[in-house]
């Protein structure tokens, strides 16, 4: 006890900018708050009763005020309605070279991994000034991952992938925080981001030894669980190739059309019924129940990287959008 | 001179005695007194609940409950100030109270149906207080899947199931309003010579009518899955579990206009009555109350702005949040330009009015906050939030009932409260709830994420703030509970008309016999044309 802080830090491309939107909002809130509260305490005193049968004029009401009323604070609030979505789309479009990670939350931890192959818990290591995209989905009830520096939060779904991302600005160490409610520990499903400069974040990714990246891992896995028995590199097994399927559109048996993203592959592992390729038998088990949501990220980036390289060809059965 | 003392007149608490004249009446305004004492039952519930918390809150490490027992004591908030306080708060005991007075009826259209309707509440909050005497519930109010369905281990059923049966009785007392209003009125009690806190009821009922049944059939759904495993919200079970976060805010959102539009329409009359003019811009306050309950049927999805519903759909619902905070802002300004030129005294329930504008005007103008996306991202699920809807849902709700309460006690009772006690209370509750509920704004956006029994130690300082409110607060809440009790007693015998009020209601004795009025009444006059009861006044004498 002891320090009073009325304002949170500053660390992320975003929050001056959610900040400056804040401070509109409490221009207009207290402009209009000392609006009615003046006018209230003015009329009270100078309107107060002054004798038992007194009778005040009648005033029914007047179409210009109702009409003045009306379409100023409508004018304001489209500003904010306005003024909130583009910073909104800015909170929920990452740069095209942010790097990536992906976060599991689980009752009551946070696992973030990185592509090189580290594994946090309850921290999040980043350089300082690079965009970070965040893939996210929990193994059981809903959380959200909360930094209040950066004014991000995205809840965090069983099931699906939701993403988030950030900038930092600042070196330093900031909050984590769950922000829903996730049972009994919810308020200790905290952590810490670390904002590093970039050549410590060299030095911090490089240290540890981990073994294999997540996309090395992955491929372990494609062998292990005998995926590649079906889904073999020439087109010629019984399933569709993944090679150079990440990030194109893929169509399917009933004539709908899919984008390959990381949803789609996840559904893909652990519901193969849902969407069937144009061409093929639905022949593939469920794998639901048998990888956990680690080993489905694994999978996710390994498929990513035998993805579309530069200059190659699209493999058949999958077109380019 | 020597008086006699004159037989006491027959009224409607007098006319018949004994435990199964109240448990079988018809009568609504007994009704209304059966229903004031079960929502003071759970509002201390809550309040206790609230105590604790607060208590809890002191120190950042969590010291005096388990998180286990600190996450039962904010869900039980929650549940007992919501569904068994604020919903039905004003409407079914001011509403059933006052609503068929107002309009000159005898009765509401179903005396029948309007004491089932108290049974009905009675039984949902028997379930969720056995719920919380077996152990508790530790959901959140909110029940979000798959948590509820899956992994809690409290009795999410038996408060769950109270809900719902206290729903019904939630939708019987709108259907009952509605045909009221609709069938009962007196001769010459046109629509627009109504009162406008008729007209705020009857837009409460529209929702309470159309609304609830969403909450009834979310709640079974979440029986479905939690009792047979039937796969709607879990996706371990091929749900979805944010589709139970749309139907649940398809009612819980309306479901807050439930507790604040009649809080509104019992503003509506304290201003004129304590101004003693007839409120400027009647009719827009009318049609704001319809238009707001309209609206609030289409805002349910700024609760999931960071849910990961489409960035679209979190477009649409902020734009139409927007649109129903114009006709809150339109009541705002039509009730201070009633005061303008106006005959102002400071009776108890005047100072609650202006209490009421404040903290509503706060709440209302932090809703655009919480409403504009790039902002809700950083506040939704911190103590801001929770400080908005406290300044609406106590700030407003509370206050108003309160208002209300004391306005209405000499009708009620037929004994006034004590003047001087009364005005320190609503004076000491409303600096308490200031104390209690500002810093949290503060806090919220520093980032303290809510439901959070234990916290980084840079917020104790606000938290120790806040729970010095909260003492403040209950103090006051307790002050009305003493001396509304203490009056029953010792207060002046009150007159049938002691506030120079204009309706119907006051046209009759306190307290007022069984049937309402000796004769039946005709309106003959605008609403609130106080002329008409000065000239009477002068009269007299």
């Amino acid at each position: 006890m002891g320090s009073l802080p009325l304002f949170p830090e500053q660390a992320s491309t975003i929050a001056p900018e959610v900040d400056h939107l804040l401070y509109f909002l409490l221009a207009v809130s207290v402009f209009f708050t000392l609006l009615i509260f003046g006018a209230i305490f003015y009329f009270a005193i100078r309107y107060r009763r002054r004798s038992e049968h007194e009778l005040p004029p009648v005033v029914h009401g007047g179409l210009a005020l109702e009409i003045l009323w009306t379409v100023i604070p409508f004018g304001l609030t489209m500003v904010m309605f306005t003024w909130g979505a583009e910073v909104f789309f800015k909170e929920s479009r990452p740069p095209d070279d942010a790097i990536q990670i992906y976060a599991v939350g689980k009752q009551w931890m946070w696992k973030l991994e990185h592509l090189e192959g580290q594994r946090e818990i309850n921290e999040l290591h980043i350089p300082l000034g690079r965009a970070v995209r965040l893939t996210m989905t929990s193994e059981d009830a809903i959380h959200s991952f909360f930094v209040p520096a950066f004014r991000t939060k995205q809840d965090v779904v069983p099931g699906r992938y939701t993403t988030t991302w950030f900038q930092p600005t600042k070196p330093g160490k900031y909050h984590l925080f769950c922000a829903e409610y996730c049972g009994n520990r919810h308020s200790g499903m905290i952590g810490w981001v670390y904002v590093m400069e970039p050549q410590d974040y060299q030095t911090w990714l490089s240290g540890g030894a981990p073994e294999g990246t997540l996309a090395e891992n992955g491929q372990k896995l494609f062998t292990q669980l005998a995926c590649v028995n079906c889904h073999k590199a020439d087109n010629q097994g019984r399933c569709p190739t993944l090679v150079g399927l990440f990030g194109n559109t893929v169509e399917l048996t009933g004539g709908g059309k899919v984008k390959a993203d990381e949803a789609y592959i996840r559904e893909s592992i652990l519901r193969p019924q849902a969407k069937i390729v144009k061409g093929y038998e639905p022949v593939m088990p469920t794998f639901q129940g048998l990888v956990t949501e680690d080993q489905v990220l694994q999978l996710v980036e390994y498929i990513k990287s035998i993805g579309p390289q530069p200059g190659t060809r699209a493999a058949p059965g999958v077109r380019t959008p | 001179m020597i008086t006699t003392a004159a037989p006491e007149r027959e009224h409607y608490l007098n006319a018949s005695y004994g435990i199964k004249s109240w448990l079988l009446t018809k009568d609504h305004k007994r009704i209304a007194l059966l229903y004031l004492a079960t929502i003071t039952f759970f509002f201390f519930l809550g309040g206790a609940f609230a105590t604790l918390i607060r208590i809890e809150l002191l120190t950042p490490t969590g010291g005096i409950v388990s998180s286990e027992t600190y996450n039962k004591l904010f869900t039980m908030h929650g549940v007992a100030m919501v569904f068994f306080f604020l919903i039905p708060a004003i409407p079914a005991t001011l509403g059933n109270f006052f609503l068929p007075m107002m309009i000159g009826a005898r009765d509401l259209a179903f005396p029948r149906l309007n004491l089932l309707s108290w049974y009905l509440l009675v039984i949902g909050g028997l379930f969720a207080l056995f719920a919380m005497l077996a152990g508790g519930v530790d959901t959140g109010w909110t029940f979000y899947t798959p948590y509820s369905t899956t992994y809690s281990n409290s009795w999410v059923i038996a408060t769950a199931l109270g809900i719902f049966i206290s729903g019904f009785s939630s939708i019987l007392t709108g259907l009952n309003f509605i045909v009221t209003i609709h069938r009962m009125r007196a001769p010459g009690m046109t629509w627009f010579r109504l009162p406008l806190f008729v007209w705020a009821h009857y837009a409460t009922s529209l929702i309470q009518v159309l609304g609830t049944p969403v909450i009834a059939v979310t709640i079974l759904l979440l029986f479905c899955e939690r009792v047979f495993h039937i796969g709607i919200f879990d996706p371990a079970l091929g749900g979805d579990p944010v589709l139970f976060q749309h139907l649940f805010w398809f009612y819980s959102h309306p479901a807050v206009y439930i507790m604040v539009l009649p809080a509104m329409g019992v503003i509506s009359e304290l201003i004129s009555v304590y101004s003693r003019k007839p409120l400027f811009g009647y009719k827009f306050i009318a049609f704001s109350s319809v238009a707001i309950a309209v609206l609030s049927f289409l805002v349910w999805g700024h609760h999931l702005f960071v849910s990961g519903q489409s960035l679209y759909a979190g477009l649409v619902f902020s734009f139409l949040s927007y649109f129903v905070a114009i006709p809150s802002a339109i009541k705002v300004f039509n009730w201070t330009a009633t005061l303008y030129k106006g005959s102002i005294s400071y009776d108890t329930p005047m100072l609650y009015a202006f209490g009421f504008i404040g903290l509503f005007t706060v709440g209302g103008l932090t809703g655009l906050f919480v409403a504009a996306l790039g902002i809700d991202v950083h506040v939704t699920d911190t103590y801001f939030v929770i400080a908005h809807f406290h300044y609406i849902m106590v700030g407003g709700t509370i206050m108003a009932y309160l208002g209300g309460m004391h306005y209405y006690w000499p009708k009620m009772t037929g004994r006034m409260y004590p003047e001087g006690w009364a005005k320190l209370s609503a004076v000491v509750i409303f600096l308490g709830f200031n104390l209690t509920f500002f810093p949290q704004f503060i806090l919220g956006y520093l980032g303290m994420p809510r439901r959070y029994h234990v916290y980084p130690e840079e917020f104790q300082v606000l938290h120790v703030l806040s729970t010095a409110g909260a003492s403040v607060l209950a103090v006051g809440y307790l002050m009305p509970m003493i001396y509304f009790v203490w009056s029953l007693r010792y207060g002046q015998l009150a007159p049938a008309n002691p506030w120079g009020a204009t309706g119907l209601e006051w046209k009759t004795a306190s307290p007022p016999p069984v049937h309402n009025f000796d004769e039946p009444p005709v309106m003959t006059h605008e609403a609130y044309d106080y002329s008409t009861v000065i000239q009477e006044e002068i009269e007299v004498g």
